[in-house]
């Protein structure tokens, strides 16, 4: 990081103005995550760091070693696709595991058990069901990796 | 051709992003067209199922409106926090949405664009009913958000995979 000087203006201004956007960005989701009430708004927070927020911080360090180094470094999109790829994986995670927790402990405002096969229909018939679809609506059995 | 090359897209996005990861040379280029090019066979082993893009120009206008809804929801979801919700005006709901999208790659790509826009999250799809669910940050008029995913995205998603 020595030769930090050689960066001209016109290539600063915009490194520093994507470094400022998203550190901020991911400074406010951060900011969200603590002052937010219910856990359903606090997942929202976080998606500020991984979307604009690592998007200009990757901007910039890539405009910035691009330059020192005299040739395209883009190995930082890389890291951006995972993020992008990755993020659903844990919020969808988190989110089911509060809704189901919330649905089991009977809170309000969530919204009830999903509409499951066909609502208007009702529970399902048990007795009119063949063999086949009762072996469907049971759990899948566990798998012996799972006993060991 | 097929039979050598199961995967083309996947095989080229691993070459890429091998190049991208070293410096290129001929080296690498024949290096990371080898690793490839048996990441596609190890693939084609799982058999998965196979997803067809229909039209690449479907492909390119999500992507614009996607970015573009990113930037917008970025600004929006950090403007709510700074003023603390339109100083306590912002109200936060649930949200269900029947969605005639089925294939799996469109789903998890719909879940990825709903996720990287702040402001929704996707909290849960069930596959027989196809009801999504999921958690709108600033609800204002609902309506309008059931529009949003179903008309912006899932008619690109379903003209691109189905």
């Amino acid at each position: 990081m020595t030769h930090l000087e050689t960066v001209p203006l016109w290539l600063a201004l915009p490194i520093a103005l994507f470094l400022v956007l998203g550190s901020t960005l991911t400074l406010l989701g951060t900011v969200g995550l603590v002052q937010l009430r219910s856990f359903y708004d606090r997942l929202h927070a976080p998606t500020l760091g991984t979307s604009w927020g690592a998007a200009g911080i990757i901007l910039a360090a890539i405009l910035l070693f691009s330059w020192m180094q005299g040739r395209p470094v883009l190995h930082e999109l890389v890291i951006g696709a995972f993020v992008m790829i990755t993020t659903p994986v844990t919020l969808m995670m988190l989110g089911r595991a509060a809704l189901h927790r919330d649905r089991a402990e009977g809170r309000g405002g969530v919204p009830a058990a999903v509409p499951h096969p066909d609502p208007s229909e009702g529970p399902p018939d048990v007795g009119a069901l063949s063999p086949e679809d009762l072996e469907s609506t049971r759990p899948p059995k566990a798998p012996p990796m799972a006993i060991r | 051709m097929s039979r050598l090359v199961p995967y083309p897209l996947l095989s080229l996005s691993l070459l890429l992003m091998w190049l991208l990861l070293t410096r290129f040379s001929l080296g690498h280029l024949i290096l990371g067209s080898g690793i490839a090019l048996i990441a596609g066979k190890a693939m084609a082993a799982l058999q998965p199922a196979q997803p067809q893009i229909r039209r690449w120009g479907s492909v390119f206008r999500l992507v614009g409106i996607v970015s573009l809804d990113i930037v917008r929801s970025n600004a929006a979801v950090a403007l709510l926090i700074l003023n603390g919700g339109r100083h306590g005006a912002r109200r936060s709901d649930f949200l269900q949405i029947p969605l005639t999208l089925r294939s799996q790659p469109a789903l998890a790509l719909l879940a990825i664009i709903l996720t990287a826009t702040p402001g929704t999250a996707w909290l849960e799809h069930d596959a027989e009913t196809g009801v999504l669910l999921i958690h709108v940050f600033d609800m204002v008029d609902e309506e309008e958000w059931i529009r949003l995913i179903r008309d912006r995205y899932e008619a690109l998603l379903l003209e691109i995979f189905e």
